[in-house]
This record gives structure tokens, sequence and C-alpha cells, in this order.
């Protein structure tokens, strides 16, 4: 063994000379992805069809009704969302953290199965169940009370059902940081409360809520912008009902004769609410930072929910229905069913969809092809990019780390459509004509996927504590060596979960590679839509199990998917 | 290449005349299926088809091909027409050279990709030598590979025979609200078809009260009857009569209805690109869709009528000639449809 002390003289110099190179080359990249779009956006929303300034195309937007009633039914939509995924997720939250309600390992898993699912798909799969007249569960309640055709339950096709809808598959956004902040919080608290006399439940009242409170706040923001821009769900269940949110009508714009300009301007309504309520979610958890700090992480105690925990138990799977149980066995059903939503028997069985979707639908091939191509390329060029900054960051390696982590986080406040408008305009033009190619299906996917891969190796980062590679730089090994031999092996489960992470984020995607695609470089989510849009619900059936099947083969290769909590699935 | 500019009034006076059936004279020589084409085709190995076709049947379509002709694949490009349209338009515009050929349901396509020097001129042998001349473009740049109506439709579930509406006029009926769907003419050709040919013959008011049914608003001219055979909606306002033939044959609980006033009547054509990057596998797809054998796979399994005078009719679909129709106009179509879509979208308010 040498001891050669002299070693950690040398990488002040090398770190001087490699930081500037290193900042501007992942500053271009980031620019390339971020700002060029947004620049494009900005520069179409001001000018007319032969490129002079103009504001009409936002006199338009605030004016004509067609607008007007998008954005309102936009604004109703993910306040009601918002609301119901708290009113769910919040005390299921603190049922499987805090109190020792049965299976909550069970839930927890389940949760991520609708975590997983996407949204567009669930959408689909609730017209199955709750189209007023042919769903499965209209058809069963009309079996059952006996009511005549035209009575029906429910009927997904309304703001109530859209909203529904989007609440199913939002709910464990608010979920996870509940759960997470209530995983946090320090028994101590709490075992200072009941010392001081406090009962179970005023200790859960006094302590426990308010210690949770900007973790859900955070959790009801988060919920609205998800709601607000997701695009799939919306397009399957709003214009059957009649209406339009801000993203399908964005998505209607560029129907033919399209028109670049408003729909660069409805974009950016958009754009501006997610900066604003980002601002206003960091504010809230940026308390939250403060209010555990100092306690030691004793375990949380446990409530004892005695006589009541099956009935806190019933009330999580009824909630976990929506997203799961439901909408999985109707595409189980329509999968080999001739008429989707006939329940199949022995005498009605069949495999025809099956043979359809593989051996008939030349699509296909192509597009399981294309989305597993991008799906890894994304994953391991995502990882990188943000192994990198994360590490530059967090170890505060160059001059200039702030910004890189600004650029970084800052596609979070880009929602899917508006992301894909931008990179349509960019690049669809010359000099660097992507548009067409797999190339700026990866740009978007990479983009989307960033904020959130950062995120999560960041905190990876941190929770590897610089003594550990200080004693390995003391005892003589180079940077380079350090990281190779301690940091990264103690990182690889977090580097091998931000990997799965945006592999499943992009196999979800829709709202920008519906603006990006062109035939050859069509994905399977755009493929499902397609699908939906000719009604060949069998054949959507057959393709979602299949994405369900991959999804959680990659999901459960990696048991789960630590550092959940901090970070965020983007919209489909 | 030639290239080939028209003016529209060039092109009424030119279909005006072939309709006629005094014109005549053709600018480019009929070419039939050789073997040096298959072999230049089988090199290139596959074909990108796009179409508007119910899927199922462009891809029997497309797999009687692969078994004509072994090792060229085919890659059907499904969407509405007006997607299809959007889609060749953004692609074309972008440098883009995906597309080998497309079979629209919106004929009036073709006079502006014509107009856009984007066809090829190519004639098949069995098209020059049997269709009637008003079904093909004098110089190659498309034929006419289908003819389709839109149709009414009711679910007999739902509805009992007696009281299904019989004429666009039964719709406006309140006793109809809430249990219509209709499909959406700024994605489906044949309803951007459909939707013209209503809007001459009964005017917009007859849509304006429509729209207050709280119709069901589905997209593709396929959906409908898969919603009325599903039992999601009693009566289909627009939508393809292929499809409920095709659903009523598989012993579902549909049929078709041909109002009183008139049909729409819906023709597809297809042509081949001029930028096709696999040129002989387009062409060789786009000989063999015209032959006998595929046209009467249109009739037998598409269950639509083939305008090829040797194709032999299988019963279960009405002859045309035994339906009040109302005649196609793509030149009509062409100029009328962004009003169409801009209007509709007012109207429907999607």
């Amino acid at each position: 063994m040498t001891i050669a002390l002299p070693a950690a003289a040398a990488p002040p110099k090398h770190k001087l000379d490699l930081s500037w190179p290193i900042l501007i080359l992942f500053a271009a990249v980031l620019c390339v992805l971020i700002i060029l779009p947004m620049s494009w956006l900005l520069y179409y929303s001001l000018v007319d069809r032969t490129g002079a300034f103009t504001l009409a195309n936002f006199k338009t937007l605030v004016t004509d009704p067609v607008f007007i009633d998008p954005l309102v039914t936009t604004l109703i939509l993910a306040v009601s969302s918002s609301i119901i995924c708290c009113l769910a997720a919040a005390p299921m939250g603190w049922l499987v953290a805090r109190t020792d309600m049965p299976l909550r390992r069970t839930v927890r898993a389940l949760v991520t199965a609708s975590f997983v699912t996407p949204p567009f798909l669930g959408a689909i799969a609730w017209e199955l169940l709750a189209a007023p007249n042919s769903g499965l569960l209209n058809k069963t309640f009309r079996a059952v009370t006996g009511a005549p055709q035209d009575e029906h339950l429910f009927n997904i096709y309304s703001l109530g059902g859209l909203i529904f809808v989007i609440s199913c598959y939002t709910f464990p956004y608010v979920f996870v940081l509940v759960a997470n902040a209530l995983d946090r919080i320090p028994g101590d608290l709490e075992d200072a409360s009941a010392i001081l006399g406090g009962r179970t439940w005023t200790t859960a009242r006094r302590v426990t809520v308010p210690l949770a409170m900007p973790a859900l706040v955070a959790g009801a923001l988060v919920a609205f912008l998800q709601a607000m821009t997701l695009f799939g769900s919306p397009a399957i269940l709003a214009i059957p009902a009649g209406f339009h949110t801000m993203t399908t009508k964005i998505w209607s714009l560029f129907n033919y004769p399209p028109k670049p300009e408003l729909a660069a301007a409805a974009s950016i309504p958009l754009l501006i609410l997610t900066v604003l309520l980002l601002r206003a979610e960091h504010f809230i958890l940026g308390r939250r930072g403060y209010s555990v700090v100092g306690g030691k992480q004793g375990n949380p105690r446990l409530i004892k929910l005695e006589g009541l925990k099956w009935a806190a138990l019933a009330f999580v799977f009824i909630v976990l229905m929506c997203p799961v149980f439901l909408p999985y066995g109707a595409l189980l059903n329509a999968t080999f069913s001739h008429v989707a939503t006939s329940f199949v028997w022995f005498d009605n069985f069949t495999l025809h969809n099956i043979y359809f979707v593989f051996y008939e639908l030349s699509a296909t091939k192509l597009a399981v092809k294309n989305t597993f191509l991008l799906g890894a390329a994304s994953a391991t060029i995502g990882t990188v990019i943000a192994l990198v900054i994360a590490y530059l960051t967090s170890r505060r390696a160059i001059a200039g780390y702030r910004a890189l982590g600004f650029l970084a986080t800052a596609p979070v406040a880009i929602p899917g459509i508006v992301l894909g408008v931008g990179l349509f305009l960019s690049y669809a033009r010359p000099p660097l004509v992507l548009y067409g190619t797999l190339w700026i299906l990866l740009i978007a996917f990479i983009t989307i996927a960033l904020p959130a891969a950062y995120q999560q190796l960041q905190s990876a980062f941190r929770s590897v504590h610089t003594d550990i590679e200080d004693a390995s730089r003391i005892l003589g090994a180079t940077r380079l060596r350090t990281l190779w031999r301690i940091t990264a092996p103690l990182l690889r489960t977090s580097v091998i979960a931000t990997w799965c992470f945006i592999f499943v984020g992009v196999i979800r995607e829709l709202s920008a590679a519906i603006m990006l695609f062109t035939s050859e470089t069509k994905v399977i989510s755009v493929l499902i839509f397609d699908l939906n849009e000719s009604g060949d619900l069998g054949a959507i059936s057959v393709l979602g199990l299949i994405m369900l099947v991959i999804t959680f083969a990659v999901v459960i290769a990696v048991n789960r998917i630590p550092g959940f909590g901090e970070t965020r699935l983007r919209n489909a | 290449m030639r290239k080939l500019h028209f003016s529209r009034r060039d092109l009424l006076k030119a279909s005006a005349a072939m309709a006629a059936g005094t014109f005549a004279t053709r600018a480019v020589a009929a070419e039939a299926i050789t073997p040096a084409l298959a072999e230049a085709a089988k090199k290139e190995g596959k074909v990108a088809f796009y179409t508007a076709m119910d899927l199922p049947v462009a891809e029997k379509f497309g797999k009687a091909f692969e078994a004509k002709f072994p090792g060229i694949s085919v890659r059907v490009e499904r969407s509405g027409s007006e997607r299809v349209f959007q889609r060749v338009g953004q692609e074309m515009t972008s440098g883009i050279h995906a597309v080998d050929l497309v079979n629209s349901a919106d004929a009036a396509h073709f006079i502006v990709w014509k107009r856009n020097d984007w066809l090829a001129p190519y004639l098949p042998e069995e098209v020059a030598r049997l269709y009637p001349a008003q079904y093909y473009d004098p110089d190659g740049f498309s034929v006419t590979t289908r003819v389709w109506l839109s149709s009414l439709g009711y679910n007999t579930n739902l509805v009992k025979p007696e009281d299904a509406p019989k004429s666009f006029a039964d719709l406006l009926d309140p006793k109809w609200m809430g249990k219509m769907v209709k499909g959406h003419p700024a994605y489906s050709g044949t309803i951007m078809t459909a939707t013209f040919q209503i809007v001459r013959e009964l005017g917009w008011p007859y849509l304006e009260k429509l729209a207050k049914q709280k119709v069901m608003q589905v997209q593709s001219s396929t959906d409908p009857p898969k919603k009325l055979a599903l039992g999601e909606r009693g009566v289909m306002a627009d939508g393809n009569d292929y499809n409920l033939i095709q659903l009523k044959e598989a012993g579902q609980p549909v049929e078709v209805i041909y109002p009183t006033e008139g049909t729409p009547l819906v023709t597809g054509p297809t042509g081949v690109f001029k930028s096709a990057p696999n040129p002989n596998a387009a062409r060789l797809f786009q000989n063999w869709l015209h032959t006998l054998e595929a046209q009467q796979l249109l009739v037998d399994f598409a269950r639509q009528h083939s305008v090829h005078p040797q194709v032999k009719e299988k019963p279960g679909v009405r002859k045309l000639s035994d339906i009040k129709l109302w005649k196609d106009d793509p030149a009509g179509v062409e100029k009328a449809s962004e009003e169409i879509k801009t209007r509709y979208a007012q109207i429907f308010r999607v």
C-alpha cells in the first residue's frame, strides 16, 4: 500500500482546467434541450403568418370563446382533480406510513402500479367500464337492478368522468409525497408529545398532521399541474363529450390547415401557470425542510387501529379498485372478447385480437422496436447526463454548478405538449431538421425525464457522505479512482433505479410524442392513441397489456424505485 | 419527371369531359405487372401504404399482397384521411419522404397533391384497359380504388326496426337526444365528403339542429359502426356503411339505413408519390391493388363497391343502383374543406 499525500494537492489545478469546458458542454446540451424550443415557441406566438410582429394571437386567445372555454374547463379540471387526489391520497399515505394497517407493503406496491400505468390507457379502460350504455359497470348495474336501457350509473364521457379518471392516475403523486413526509417525521417528536400528556389522537392532530401539511399542499400543487398538462385522457374522454381542454385544443390547432402561431400562443399560459405553481411548491417544500431538521431518525411510532384496521384496509382497496383492479380487468376482458364490452365466458372467448396484433397489424413491430430503442437510449443518455450534473452540483466540483442544477431542473416547468410544440417548431426547419427521425423524440424524452433523474441522483450523491470519498483520496486514490471504486458502487442501486424510471416514463409518454412522431417513428403510446380514434378496442387492449407487462418487468427487475418521493414522473 | 400544373378550371373541364365520356387520350402509357417490376420491388423489400380504410381491411390487403409477392412487406399507416393529409403535408414540407402510396377517403386530396406536383404518373394496365374513364386520372396520378357510402344505422337491440330513423330529418326528433354517434370531418375523409354533401343538400341549419341533439363525437368514420355494435349508442348519424355490413354479417345487432333524402357517396382513390422511397414496390402495389384479385377482395371481404367491371357482386350489400345517391364532388370539397372544418368546430364545439 502506498501512502502518497502529495496527490491530494494536485486536483485543484486539474479541477480548474476542466471546469469551463465541462460547464460549457453541459450548458450547451441543456440549451439545445430547453432554451431553443422555448425561444421558438415564444417567437411563433408573437408573429403572424408572414413573420411580422403581432399580438393578435394572444388577442384571439383571450377573446375567442373557442379558447376561453377550454381554459376555464382546464382550471376546473385541475382544481377538482387536485382536491380529489388529496382526499384519497392523504388518508392512504397516513395509513401506510403511520398505522398498523395490514398489507402496507402491498398497498405501496399497488400505488406504484397505478403510478406506472399510462393515464391514456387508464382512460380507455375506463371507457370500457363506464361508458354510459356499453360500459361493463353500467351493464352490471342494469342487470342487477333491472333498470331500463337508457339509465346509467356512470357516464365517463363528461367533465366529472374526466376528473375522476385523471385523479385515478394522479393521486400517487400526492400519496408518495405524503407517505414519504410521514416516514421521515422522527418518532421523537411524537414521543415528546406523548410524554407531555398528549394522547394518540391529540398527537396525531397536533404534531403529525401539521408536520405533514406542507407535503400535502405540495402534493396538491403537483396534482394540479399533472391534471392541467395531461393530454391523453382529455383527448379520449372530453372530445366524445363535446368539449376541449387546453392541451387537446393546442393539439387540434395542428390539424390541417395548421396554425402553429396560435398553438404557440395557447401554450404560453400553461407554461406561465406551471412556473408560478412550481415556485409556490418550492416555497412550501423549502419550509418543510426546516420542520424536521434536528430530530434523530427514530422509528416512527405506529398507531394501533384496533378494530378499525379492516375498515381502513377496505377503504384503501376501494380506492385502488379505480386505478388498478377494475381497469386491468376490463382490458383483460376486452383482450379475449369479440366485442370489447361484453363479458367473456367460455362460449365467446377468442384469441382473434392477439392474433391480429401479432400477425396482422403491420405497425406493431416498428412501434415496439422504436419504443424499446427510445426507452433504452433515453434512459442511458438521460442517466449519464443526470449523473454528471448531479455529481458536479452535489460536490460543487466546478464553478457555475448552480446554473447547471437550475437548467437540469427547468424542464419540469414545461408541459409535455408545450415541449412537443416547441421542439416541432425548432427542428422541423433548417438548419437542423430532426423532425422525422428518432432524434427529436430522444431529445423530448430526455428533456422530460431530466429533472426527476437529476433530483433522484443528486439526493443519492448527498446520501454518500464525502467522508468516505475523502478517506479514499487521503489514502492516495485519484478523484476518478475514488469515483470508480467508492462512489460508484454505493450509487449503483440509485443509478439502476433512475435508468428504469426514465425507461418506464418513456413507455408511457404520449403528449410530446403525439406532436413529434412521423409514420416511421411511431411509438406504442401513439399507436394506441391512433387505434382509439378508429375504435379498435380489442387491439388496444392487447397492446396495452403488452405495455403493462414490459413496464412491470422493468419495475420488478429493480424491485422498487428508491427515491420515489423526490421524483416526478411526467404526464403522458 | 414531368411537371404538370393544372388550374382548378382545367381540372373541372377535364373531369366534366371525362364524365361525358368524350375524353379518351391518355398522357401516360399503361403498365403491366412485369417480372422486372416484381424483381425490382422485391429488392426494395417493403412498401409504406398510407390509408384511411378500416385497419383490418387495410391489413388484409397488405397480407394478400405479401402472399402474392413474397419478400415485400407492406406497412399500413392507417389514420383518418384528413389526418393522413396533414401528416403527408407536414412530412413533405419538412423534406421527409416516407410515404410510398396513399389511399384517401377524400378524393379532393388528390387535387391538392397533383397541384403540388407530389404525385407520380403511373397507370396500371388493367385500369387503362377495363376501368370506366371517370374512375382514373388520365395522366395516371390516381385511380379510384373503392366506393362506399356514409349511411345512417342503428343497433337492433336498442332500437326497434319500426322506430328506426328513415331520413336525416328523422334524426332531429327529440327522442334521439343523447342517443346518437357521429364521426368528425377534421379527422375522417368519409365524414368530410359526407358533411360537404349534407351541407349542399340540406344546408348548415340541419347540422346546427343536429348539434343540439347531444351527439357523441368520435373521430373516424369506422368508429360509429363499432360504437353501435358495442351498444354504446343506438343510432349512427354518419359513418361507413361497409363496417356496418361487416359487423352485421359477423352476427352483431346492427342495421344499415340509407336515408330517404339521399346517401352521401364516397370514392377513395389511390396514388403513388413521386418521392416514394420504394418506387417499384409502390408501383407494384398500386398495380396489384386494382387487379381483379384485389378488387374481388374489396367486395368479398371489405364489403365495398368496386369500379372494376369484372368483379362479381356478393349478396348482402345493396346495389348502388338501388340506392338514392348524392353525387360526390371532389373539386367542391377541396374548395369548401377549410370552411367546413371551421364551421363544424363552431357548431359542435369540438
